[in-house]
């Protein structure tokens, strides 16, 4: 131990770059992008949306929850559902230790979260994907669990809202991902047969797989301002054609200025217009 | 082009003609070398191909002499007539399809496309769908759907196309509103990769009542090279990346992912085209014999059946 180490902090967090700490603010204070400061007891009441420049803050499944359900009262299901290792997959580190890694630094089991309640009274089955899970992936238990949560819709007349949030499918898993594509797909074409809404919140980003799937094919597709949303990730678009992308390539606004939107809705009036779409639709 | 684990088999091969060729100038007799080195060709042939790494399938399925989507169709179907256009924006070159006869049955064949030389490729965009290209797919279907047609799907690609144009136009909408759709088509599909199966570019004609891999083919959701490269931050962990991600043919049964696979000749189905050709043919019409038994719902619950049980999660 050298003298220095006296007045050096070596706990992990203290050093760490105010951009890593971007997500699910845990701290008093919160630096929006365009240097915007605000407190995050402030934050929290204000749907994580930054009330000075509007900044849409990252936010998780808890989060999300606890605007949209009532007194934030749900049944989650199929909460203990974990990942397998079925192709004993391994990089720098073996799939199962990143799980158990991921684990314990989000506490969650995996990358999306599903639940039931209701929202100004009305039934709703929720889908909710975790960004800070590996990267929001979708592997099985990603695809699992919303197959589930759609049955669960199926079988109780309950619209679903599905809100993604991902890098894409899981690279861990493989073909065992990509066909997580096709299952959650076979499960919103039974939804569209029973005509049960479906509503498909596309949040910053929602990417790859994901957008191939079940992300795109919403009866309504919405998103919130300023959302990255796109197939291929803007890197490597910039690889294959060689330029630098238009200023608002993939935002939720060139989204939807290209069509394949319905509506981009401010976080702080998400349930109030979810509502007044839902309500019309009964 | 000769790949790196052929290369020992071709310089027999040439061995084997300068002898043959000796044979013929001269009176030396050398039938018992010329047998004795066919045996060995034949032995190295045998070795080499059934202890393929899944690097070495993945090569094969690159090989610039496979035969592609356009190659099987006009191999096995007696009439064929192409047609173009997703009557929105283009006709993707990288996407082909039309009504193809066999043995008077009529099917819907549909497949990406590559090119052989660098015209081609560059018209086929090697094999890179855009938007338009997966929604001429569907409208194709659709088609077949209508007129009570089977579809058969020949997958091929190193991906749908990354590009600027293609995410203006919804490549991701496309993809999926495929994979929806698919699932409900009335009639039966079948689906076979017989090149590249790269991720959702693949994927979006490939949701089938039967989903068949040729032998040296792969199907994953990222190629190994690109696997590589986010996962070990080099292009280097190629070879690993296709081991770890299990991307062949038997891989992809062992983990019920594909209903069957296709055998090819030995030496990769480039070797053959013909008799690879002929199996292709057999095992469609095969599998549509089969399927035209069930009846329509039937059919569409099993697809989705099988589908929704892919997947292994521990709770």
């Amino acid at each position: 131990m050298d003298n220095m180490s006296w007045f050096k902090r070596k706990d992990k967090g203290i050093q760490t770059p105010t951009e890593a700490k971007k997500e699910a603010p845990d701290g008093l204070w919160f630096k929006t992008p365009s240097g915007k400061i605000i407190h995050t007891r402030e934050l929290k009441n204000n749907a994580y949306v930054s009330p000075e420049d509007g900044y849409h803050v990252r936010i998780g499944s808890k989060e999300y929850f606890e605007i949209l359900f009532d007194e934030n009262e749900f049944t989650e299901l199929d909460e203990n559902m974990e990942s397998a290792d079925p192709l004993k997959f391994k990089d720098s580190k073996p799939y199962p230790d990143r799980i158990k890694a991921s684990q314990a630094k989000s506490g969650l089991k995996d990358a999306v979260r599903t639940a039931y309640g209701k929202i100004n009274g009305l039934d709703l089955t929720i889908a909710c994907m975790d960004f800070n899970f590996i990267g929001g992936s979708m592997g099985s238990v990603v695809g699992e669990k919303i197959a589930r949560a759609i049955d669960h819709s199926i079988q109780n007349k309950k619209p679903f809202l599905m809100i993604s949030k991902s890098g894409g499918a899981r690279m861990m898993e493989a073909g065992l991902s990509l066909m997580q594509m096709a299952k959650t797909s076979a499960k919103l074409a039974l939804l569209s047969e029973a005509k049960i809404p479906y509503i498909s919140l596309l949040t910053d980003p929602t990417t790859g797989g994901v957008t191939a799937s079940y992300a795109m094919l919403g009866d309504f597709n919405i998103s919130e301002p300023g959302a990255l949303i796109g197939f291929a990730g803007p890197r490597v678009i910039r690889e294959t054609i060689g330029k630098d992308l238009p200023k608002g390539f993939q935002s939720a606004e060139f989204v939807l200025e290209h069509g394949f939107l319905d509506f981009i809705v401010d976080r702080r009036n998400l349930k109030s217009k979810l509502y007044t779409l839902l309500k019309m639709l009964k | 082009m000769l790949l790196d684990f052929e290369k020992p088999i071709a310089e027999l091969e040439a061995k084997l003609e300068g002898m043959k060729k000796i044979a013929l100038e001269s009176d030396v007799d050398v039938s018992d070398a010329v047998k004795s080195l066919e045996t060995k060709i034949k032995s190295l042939k045998k070795e080499t191909f059934s202890n393929l790494t899944r690097w070495q399938r993945v090569q094969l399925s690159r090989h610039p002499d496979r035969p592609y989507t356009l190659d099987y169709i006009y191999e096995i179907a007696d009439d064929f007539v192409e047609l173009h256009g997703d009557r929105t924006v283009k006709d993707d070159k990288a996407i082909v399809g039309g009504f193809g006869s066999v043995n008077k049955q009529t099917f819907m064949f549909i497949g990406q496309q590559k090119g052989r030389n660098t015209k081609q490729r560059q018209l086929r965009n090697f094999g890179m769908a855009n938007p338009e290209g997966y929604r001429k797919a569907l409208r194709l279907m659709k088609l077949a759907e209508k007129f009570n047609k089977p579809i058969v799907t020949f997958i091929d690609t190193p991906g749908a196309f990354p590009g600027l144009e293609a995410e203006e136009r919804g490549q991701g909408e496309a993809i999926a509103r495929n994979l929806k759709e698919m699932f409900m088509l009335k009639v039966p599909v079948i689906c076979i990769v017989i090149g590249e199966g790269a991720s959702g570019g693949a994927l979006g004609i490939g949701i089938g009542d039967r989903v068949l891999m040729l032998e040296n083919t792969w199907y994953s959701v990222i190629s190994p090279e690109n696997c590589s490269t986010i996962l070990w931050r080099s292009w280097d962990y190629k070879e690993t990346a296709a081991e770890a991600m299990r991307v062949s043919s038997y891989d992809m049964l062992d983990l019920k992912l594909i209903d069957g696979i296709i055998n090819e000749p030995l030496g990769g189905a480039h070797i053959d085209m013909r008799s690879m050709a002929k199996e292709v043919k057999k095992v469609i019409l095969q599998h549509n014999k089969e399927l035209s038994e069930l009846s329509v719902e039937d059919r569409i619950s099993k697809r989705i059946d099988k589908f929704c049980s892919m997947g292994v999660v521990s709770e």
